[in-house]
């Protein structure tokens, strides 16, 4: 037992060997270095927090749309956080939206998207027995949980939680006095995030080892499903910008606690000077966008990547511009670290310099408007299937387009000025980055669940749980555009006193309602889910007729994922419908030689190279029983 | 003949092989220094901002006081050496440091080369100096902390030294970045200094000839030449301009 237990360790990464050895119960589930089960812990810790963050949207949902009413029944939760005459505690509010942003942003579509879904697939797509490093990704998956518990514990403190907004803006985040939460809340906001970044970084450096180094015969980037460029180049642009949040952070926890002055200077706090001289809090905003529009992008690439795999599978047709769809992503990747000013035009910026940023930004519409007309052209004469896969993925390209044409609008510096901080911007990334890339998340989970865990979840459920949703958030969201043309600055705890926004009351309760069906939209998710894991019809093979390697494995993958050697690859991942073929796809680990009937003259001639050439030479089909 | 050349590239990059002819061990102390050299430049940056939005030293060099009113001439911050007192010596002394570092990236190549040649002697007696090299540069370091700290001459403002918030020398985020980026490389070198001593200790007790290759030393000395690398920049921003 003992020998078998370091076999488990040594394995990982060899070619052949016997995969039926079990570990205890600590080694299987908590701390498995199994590339499947660390994506699960962070699937399962994802939609934890993506609850717990919907949650508190909800409640600060209730203040702005009924500020009136009396939430006293939420005391048995919220406590002191409810004022004496049952109203919602206005630092509290600010609590509430800062740990929404910064659970949802960071630990739901960041490790929830990117942890769940490069961890599974990145292996399972490329042909590798699991991660360059196993032991670094279970790392990345306990930094990770860390990481969380400090958050989460932030919650329940008696100053509460980090209330700066998420991007802790000093010097309100530097000085503990200026208000309750920028005390140990937000120290442990920023302990949890120096931990998650660590987490971020281990996981990233994995990702973009393992695609390099470990791809299976055959397995060239032209091969690489979009998935794996998606997740590739996420996991670049993490490794490049979270460390300058990193920097920004360490800088900040100085100012906080050893009297340094790099983001203070000339400041009054009751009448009083702070002694702090010569820092600059433009710098610190500076340093945070840096970092904080990649994060957009590290957040919405993986998402998007999910969502050209499902679309071409469900689509029966090969994704339109495969190599545009490459280039597209990065030129996105390259471009999103050039114009992250665009979030300070109102810095009091040199109106140039704005022009300048306006431009670069502008740019980006290009590749993202090639990406959408690649999706719509894919789509375009499918034999489409509308599994809720399908679904998801159909709205997010919906929700990219609404909420991109926004981003057009506020990336003119001109235009930005008047809406900066108001509802319209709140509108615009909640539908482009929020709503899309939760989308891609439920298309990931959807799609691939029958691979997670050997079972189908229920079709029927799914639809249901992508109508209401899909609907939910145009009906939050869609309205925030006028509130926000209106003139509703974000992140105020209440309008009342102001008369011009009476007119706007209505909106505000419809947003509200909307939010709450929304969310309890998400319970029949999770029903089906949980239900699904235990009681959901057994997986065939390969449910939705896919070409990619992961559907070649057995049902039940063990570690190491493939029972034999590895399946050598020949094609593309989008022989979907192939002019000639029998079936309406061809898996990537059919070789040509196989399928004269549907060949090109340019494939035939790859033919010679599968059986003579040194590129590939032993043939074999992933046996799946 | 170039037709093959082309073909053995395609081949390198169409899976099954290591592409780059790296392990993943040495891919990932690559990346890992990719970010790292972002933090970096994230804190040099950030300095260099905060020190053109402060007024330069105007005046001619011979007749510079301490002042906070300006950033001042660096030349006349650094410029003691240990037992020389009164001794006017601008940069020698951390030239002596940036000297000692750089030539203890040269003894961790040495190491390198002797672990491709798997001779064990070798590899022990050049890790053991460049660790002596690591030892020495973080020694001086201290004490261009010490002197920093303690100050030197009469007191400016009533500030003699320097800490976190109060500056003999000039405005107070000048001390502050000294010691953060000092600190925060100073921290890296410690780190590196470990890691060389573990990397030693595994040769001495043989647990790379067991395993028949020394690429623990390559990797660990990737490290150590990225953190000379920082150095050189730290010097030019901090000394130099
Ligand atoms: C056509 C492309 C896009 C353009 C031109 C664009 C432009 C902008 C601009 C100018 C702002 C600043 C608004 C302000 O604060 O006044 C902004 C905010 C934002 N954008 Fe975009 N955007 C685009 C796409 C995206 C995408 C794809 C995402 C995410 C995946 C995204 C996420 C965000 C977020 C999160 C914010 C607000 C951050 C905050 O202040 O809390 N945007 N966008
Ligand atoms: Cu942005």
């Amino acid at each position: 037992m003992a020998t078998e237990e370091i076999n488990v360790v040594e394995e990982v990464g060899h070619e052949e060997h016997d995969h039926d050895h079990h570990g205890n119960f600590w080694t299987t589930y908590v701390f498995s270095t199994d590339h499947k089960t660390i994506a699960k812990q962070f699937l399962i810790t994802g939609i934890f927090w993506a609850l717990l963050g919907g949650i508190l949207s909800v409640i600060f949902r209730l203040q702005l749309g009924f500020p009136e009413s009396s939430i006293e029944w939420l005391r048995p939760f919220l406590g002191d956080w409810i004022t004496g005459d049952g109203k919602l505690d206005p630092e509290f509010y600010l609590a509430l939206v800062t740990m929404h942003g910064t659970i949802m942003v960071f630990f739901v579509l960041t490790a929830g998207l990117s942890g769940t879904f490069s961890n599974f697939l990145i292996p399972l797509q490329i042909g590798a027995r699991d991660m360059a490093s196993g032991f670094m990704n279970m790392l990345s998956y306990w930094f990770f949980f860390a990481s969380s518990v400090v958050m989460f514990t932030s919650l329940f403190i008696e100053t509460g939680p980090a209330s700066g907004g998420w991007v802790i803006y000093p010097p309100l985040s530097a000085l503990p006095q200026a208000v309750n939460g920028s005390g140990l809340g937000m120290t442990l906001w920023l302990v949890s995030m120096a931990l998650f970044i660590v987490s971020t970084l281990l996981g990233g450096i994995n990702y973009i080892t393992t695609v390099i180094n470990m791809r299976t015969k055959g397995m060239s980037f032209s091969k690489l499903p979009l998935t794996i460029w998606a997740f590739f180049l996420t996991a670049v642009i993490g490794l490049l910008s979270f460390p300058v949040l990193f920097s920004a952070a360490l800088l900040l926890i100085f100012d906080r606690h050893f009297g340094t002055s790099f983001f203070l200077s000339d400041i009054y706090i009751n009448g009083e000077a702070l002694p702090n001289q010569g820092g600059s809090p433009i710098l610190f905003q500076h340093l945070f966008w840096f970092l904080g529009h990649p994060e957009v992008y590290i957040v919405l690439l993986p998402a998007l990547g999910i969502t050209s795999e499902v679309i071409s599978t469900n689509a029966r047709k090969p994704i339109f511009g495969y190599y545009a769809m490459i280039g597209s992503m990065l030129a996105i990747g390259f471009l999103s670290f050039i114009v992250w000013a665009h979030h300070m035009f109102v810095t009091g910026m040199n109106p140039f310099l704005g022009s300048v940023f306006t431009i670069l930004t502008l740019i980006i519409a290009v590749p993202s408007a090639i990406k959408v007309f690649n999706y719509i052209t894919t789509l375009w004469g499918g034999n489409i299937r509308f599994t809720p896969g399908m679904m998801f993925s159909i709205g997010l390209v919906s929700f990219f387009i609404s909420g991109g044409l926004t981003g057009i609008a506020l990336g003119n510096s001109a235009v930005d000025i008047q809406l900066h901080d108001t509802y319209f911007v709140v509108a615009h990334f909640h539908l482009v980055m929020g709503s899309a890339s939760f989308f891609g998340l439920m298309a990931g989970v959807y799609h691939w669940f029958p691979k997670m865990f050997g079972r189908m979840m229920s079709n029927k459920l799914g639809s249901i749980h992508f109508w209401l949703t899909f609907a939910g958030v145009y009906l939050v969201f869609f309205p925030m555009h006028y509130i926000g043309v209106a003139g509703f600055p974000r992140r105020y705890y209440s309008f009342t006193n102001f008369d011009t926004f009476n007119d706007f009351t209505d909106l505000n309760v419809l947003v509200s309602i909307a939010a709450i069906v929304t969310l309890a939209a998400q319970f029949i998710f999770l029903f089906n889910f949980f239900y699904s894991i235990f009681r959901g019809k057994l997986a065939p093979a390969n449910p939705w007729g896919s070409t990619t390697l992961e559907w070649t494995t057995p049902r039940f993958p063990k570690h190491g994922n493939w029972p034999g050697e590895i399946p050598a690859v020949y094609r593309w991942p989008y022989d979907y419908s192939k002019p000639g073929a029998d079936e309406d796809f061809i898996p990537q680990t059919v070789p040509y030689s196989e399928t004269p009937e549907s060949n090109t003259p340019a494939e035939n001639e790859k033919i010679k190279l599968e059986t003579n050439g040194d590129e590939i030479v032993v043939k074999q089909n992933g046996d799946s029983h | 003949m170039a037709n093959s050349a082309a073909q053995t590239i395609k081949n390198l990059w169409s899976g099954g092989v290591e592409p780059m002819k790296a392990s993943y061990g040495k891919l990932m102390m690559w990346f890992f220094l990719v970010s790292d050299a972002f933090t970096f430049s994230a804190l040099l940056v950030s300095y260099g901002l905060v020190r053109v939005s402060h007024p330069a030293y105007s005046g001619d060099p011979a007749d510079f006081v301490f002042s906070q009113e300006y950033w001042p001439i660096p030349e006349q911050v650094f410029e003691a050496i240990p037992f020389f007192h009164g001794l006017h010596a601008p940069l020698v002394f951390v030239g002596l440091m940036t000297f000692i570092l750089i030539l203890s990236s040269v003894t961790m190549v040495l190491a390198v080369e002797a672990g491709h040649r798997n001779d064990r002697a070798a590899v022990e007696k050049w890790m053991l100096w460049t660790i002596v090299g690591g030892i020495t540069f973080l020694g001086c370091q201290a004490w261009e902390w010490g002197h920093f700290i303690v100050g030197d001459g009469a007191a400016v403002n009533g500030i003699l030294g320097a800490n976190l918030t109060e500056n003999q020398y000039g405005p107070p985020a000048f001390a502050d970045f000294f010691f953060f980026i000092t600190g925060f490389h100073g921290f890296h070198v410690f780190s590196g200094v470990a890691l060389n001593f573990l990397i030693y200790y595994n040769t001495v007790t043989g647990v790379y000839q067991r395993r028949g290759h020394y690429e623990m030393v390559e990797k660990v000395g990737l490290y150590w030449h990225f953190v000379d690398l920082v150095w050189v920049f730290v010097f030019t921003f901090f000394y130099l301009v």
